[in-house]
């Protein structure tokens, strides 16, 4: 990948930190609904995978390695998610 | 520390850095990953408390050390790329602007925890309190270790030591430092921004 990719994709990570934190500070995180829980942590999940895959390289690395990291981010985020919706029932 | 498969100039898969120090990482993902559950867990028995207490936190700073630790990332995967194409002095200033934005979320980072300190908040105050030290003081820790780690390999790398020829240690510094982003992108969300 060249070096503007990986500027393409620190942008990115940026881009997506931002809309993350203006939904804190605009209070729009705790409306007792799970869409906002499903932007946020849908967010992070973007950006892990963009780490994951651009920045760690695991697009280039055996398969079995690239899915434990993406793996982790999904059952972590997911149970995540899944303690929220417990705590919204 | 000389795999031949970090000498293969081919297309074919490959995990870059050493397989010992990913297994670190895998260990280190797992135990966060212990942490983060735990905590989202332990707060759906006290919501309005992690509420409370969560809103006392600086979520400008929280920001601020998020868009520090995707910078450093983005300059060591820069600096990984200008020494595979053998520019070791560029490869050496990226590792020098990763240095800056780690030292960056320290500076932040202690700063966030002496303003709690000093407001008579620590460990004992509370669960969610509890967490927010054991968590972010446990971050801040992996923070410090890679600096120490991207400080050699900086020596090293305006020596020249790494190239096309070898990029072994610098990829796994990366690595590390890499995982260290990624453990943030999940607790800065969890901690300081969803309520």
């Amino acid at each position: 990948m060249s070096d503007y990719s990986l500027t393409r994709v620190w942008l990115i990570l940026l881009a997506v930190t931002a809309v993350t934190y203006w939904i804190g500070e605009g209070g729009l995180s705790g409306q007792g609904s799970m869409v906002p829980v499903l932007v946020i942590f849908g967010l992070a999940f973007v950006k892990g995978l963009l780490v994951c895959l651009d920045f760690l390289e695991l697009r280039h690395a055996p398969a079995m390695w690239r899915w434990v990291v993406i793996g982790w981010l999904i059952v972590v985020l997911g149970l995540i998610v899944l303690a929220y919706a417990i705590s919204l029932r | 520390m000389n795999s031949p498969l970090v000498l293969s100039e081919s297309a074919e898969p490959r995990l870059r850095g050493d397989l010992g120090v990913w297994l670190v990482i895998l260990l280190e993902l797992l135990t966060f990953a212990i942490l983060f559950v735990s905590f989202a867990f332990a707060r759906t028995r006290e919501v309005e408390l992690f509420n409370a207490s969560q809103s006392t936190l600086n979520l400008n700073t929280g920001a601020l050390n998020t868009a520090l630790l995707i910078t450093g990332s983005w300059c060591v995967a820069s600096a990984v790329r200008a020494v595979q194409r053998n520019a070791s002095a560029l490869g050496a200033r990226w590792l020098l602007g990763a240095l800056a934005c780690g030292a960056g979320f320290v500076a932040v980072k202690l700063t966030e925890f002496a303003d709690k300190l000093a407001a008579g908040v620590d460990l004992s105050t509370n669960t969610f309190y509890m967490f927010y030290f054991f968590l972010t003081g446990f971050h801040f820790l992996h923070v410090v270790v890679g600096m120490l780690a991207l400080t050699y390999l900086w020596v090293k790398t305006r020596r020249g030591a790494y190239g096309s020829h070898d990029c072994h240690a610098l990829e796994t510094g990366a690595a590390f430092w890499h995982m260290v982003d990624l453990l943030w992108i999940v607790l800065f969300p969890l901690v300081y921004v969803m309520r």
